[in-house]
């Protein structure tokens, strides 16, 4: 059941490089799950935009999301100041199946914007006991966010396109050094990363989490669709079937 | 405030109905709000067999409104009779059916799978989807082609028959009258508008298909425009549709001569949109002087 509320800022700031974190207040914060999104309204634009969740304080019933900022809409959204409402939809899409999973040793593998939802998901596997392998990927220095969040879930890993922090290279690079055996992957970040990451993990089960243009966000426009790898001329919604995947369920084009 | 409308095969509660491809099938709405709330409700598009549609990126945000460029993806109609429409019959509202195709042959089949539907109270036949290769607005754009069409369908169809007109011609007037030669029960004006967005640091178009069809307030004076000529030159009844976001835009159409209206990409920045046009939609006739929705038909019209 997805709500459309009316949500307070409760802070927003630029973490990095063009890359805002929000905190929003709603009480239905705490049914927010990891990979979930939310789909807010601008002001002056006829489409949402969808923003994944980044953590979740059930107590404070706040959400975060962090977004960077890519065109028109979003930069209408950096502008807006604490205290200002949002028209929000949510919770919207699946999410990473956690409470079904029995697993030791999770590996996150996050690409610029995706890395934002992988860090709620760590928070909660962490929750579980599980040990957690973070590897971070960033254009540049600039652009570097919550690395030392990361690092209280466990061994993060930093990788930059330029080598201005971190190896020099991508996640894969690094990914390729670990040896530690994992049962289940987890990843998010832009499509290239994604079909790098799930081919060099083939042999692993794990989970991909998409993003792309979308119209309603609920289910009914089709938009937002991919064509499943079994059979290419069916598909999925990613509004609504995913944006979370098993990493083999769909095509990545 | 009397809200009721009748036009062929539909009874109305009110003249609002989301719009055809914004709304599916109307299952993830229902979760929104109570859709007996709707005056009648046109679902997606069927063809004759399952389509997959146009690759992504299919929709673009512009200056008030969108591009889209789905392409008719949908499971055919043999599935939408037997899985989809089933759902609608606990509302108390009108479903009317939207019949896609790429050959004559294709929408005739479309029209003969929905006669085996007891969901629907109507059909609104699509001669104007600018998204698919073949056929589509390529209907909407030739007289003779869309009398023939529509006739065809007509002659198979045991529902009523709107057809919905392609803004994508020089004179809609001649459109319109083709159709009603073909034997159309209702217009259904206007569909989307083809037109391009690009992405700038790709240095190409933002929609994978390239051009996509313009919906929302930003061709709204269009729509009116070209319902008005229409109803300057016949009777026959329209369905109204192209940017409508408030009341005040629904009282627009209806004094251009719409007998009843579609929402639909308002549909997407507030899922509400149309249960909260309902409600206001009384008021703001009254504020004008109208005393029921009937009343206000076409009364826009200088003499």
């Amino acid at each position: 059941m997805i709500n459309k509320q009316l949500l307070p800022i409760e802070h927003i700031r630029e973490i990095a490089e063009e890359t805002f974190e929000v905190v929003l207040h709603s009480e239905i914060s705490a049914e927010l799950k990891p990979g979930q999104f939310v789909h807010i309204a601008l002001h002056g634009h006829m489409l949402r935009r969808p923003v994944s969740v980044a953590d979740v304080d059930a107590n404070a019933k706040t959400f975060t999301i962090i977004f960077k900022i890519f065109g028109e809409g979003t930069r209408a959204l950096s502008q807006y100041q604490q205290g200002d409402n949002l028209d929000v939809l949510l919770p919207c899409g699946s999410y990473y199946p956690v409470e079904s999973l029995s697993l030791d040793h999770a590996l996150l593998v996050g690409g610029g914007i995706g890395v934002p939802p992988l860090y709620y998901l760590g928070k909660t596997l962490q929750e579980k006991g599980v040990h957690v392998t973070s590897v971070l990927g960033f254009q540049s220095k600039s652009q570097v966010f919550y690395e030392k969040q990361f690092q209280q879930l466990g061994d993060t890993y930093i990788a930059t396109n330029d080598g201005s922090y971190g190896t020099q290279g991508f996640v894969t690079d690094i990914i390729q050094q670990l040896d530690e055996p994992i049962d289940y992957y987890f990843t998010c970040g832009p499509t290239p990363m994604l079909k790098a990451v799930t081919n060099q993990l083939q042999d692993e089960n794990g989970y991909i989490s998409l993003e792309e243009r979308m119209g309603c966000g609920v289910g009914t426009c089709y938009a937002c669709v991919v064509p499943l790898r079994q059979n290419p001329k069916e598909s999925k919604k990613i509004c609504k079937d995913g944006p979370v995947f098993s990493a083999n369920e769909v095509m990545l084009q | 405030m009397n809200t009721t409308v009748n036009i062929p095969g539909l009874s109305l509660k009110n003249p609002v109905m989301p719009a055809s491809g914004c709304f599916g099938f109307g299952k993830e709405y229902s979760q929104f709000y109570d859709l007996s709330k709707l005056g009648a409700i046109i679902v997606k598009a069927a063809t004759g067999e399952t389509r997959y549609g146009n690759t992504t990126p299919r929709v673009a945000e512009t200056s008030s409104g969108m591009l889209n460029a789905i392409g008719l993806q949908n499971p055919g109609v043999e599935r939408i009779v037997a899985e989809e429409l089933p759902f609608l019959r606990t509302y108390e509202t009108s479903v009317i059916a939207n019949v896609a195709g790429s050959t004559v042959e294709e929408y005739v089949k479309v029209a003969n799978g929905l006669n085996h539907s007891v969901d629907i109270s109507a059909l609104e036949l699509n001669i104007s989807c600018p998204n698919v290769k073949e056929g589509g607005v390529q209907f909407g754009t030739d007289p003779e082609l869309a009398k023939e069409v529509t006739y065809k369908v007509k002659e198979v169809s045991r529902y009523p028959v709107y057809v919905k007109l392609s803004p994508n011609v020089s004179d809609i007037t001649t459109m319109a009258k083709a159709v009603v030669d073909g034997g159309a029960d209702g217009l259904s004006m206007i569909n989307t508008l083809t037109g391009m967005q690009m992405n700038l640091k790709q240095r190409k178009p933002i929609i994978a298909n390239q051009t996509g069809g313009l919906s929302g307030p930003a061709i709204k004076p269009i729509a009116i425009r070209m319902i008005y000529q229409v109803r300057q030159m016949m009777d026959v009844p329209i369905i109204g549709m192209g940017g409508i976001v408030t009341s005040e835009d629904v009282l627009e159409f209806l004094l251009a001569g719409a007998n009843a209206v579609a929402v639909g990409t308002a549909n997407f920045q507030n899922p509400f949109a149309c249960p909260e046009i309902i409600e206001q939609l009384p008021k703001t006739l009254h504020q004008y002087g109208f005393s029921s929705v009937e009343d206000a038909i076409g009364k826009g019209h200088v003499t």
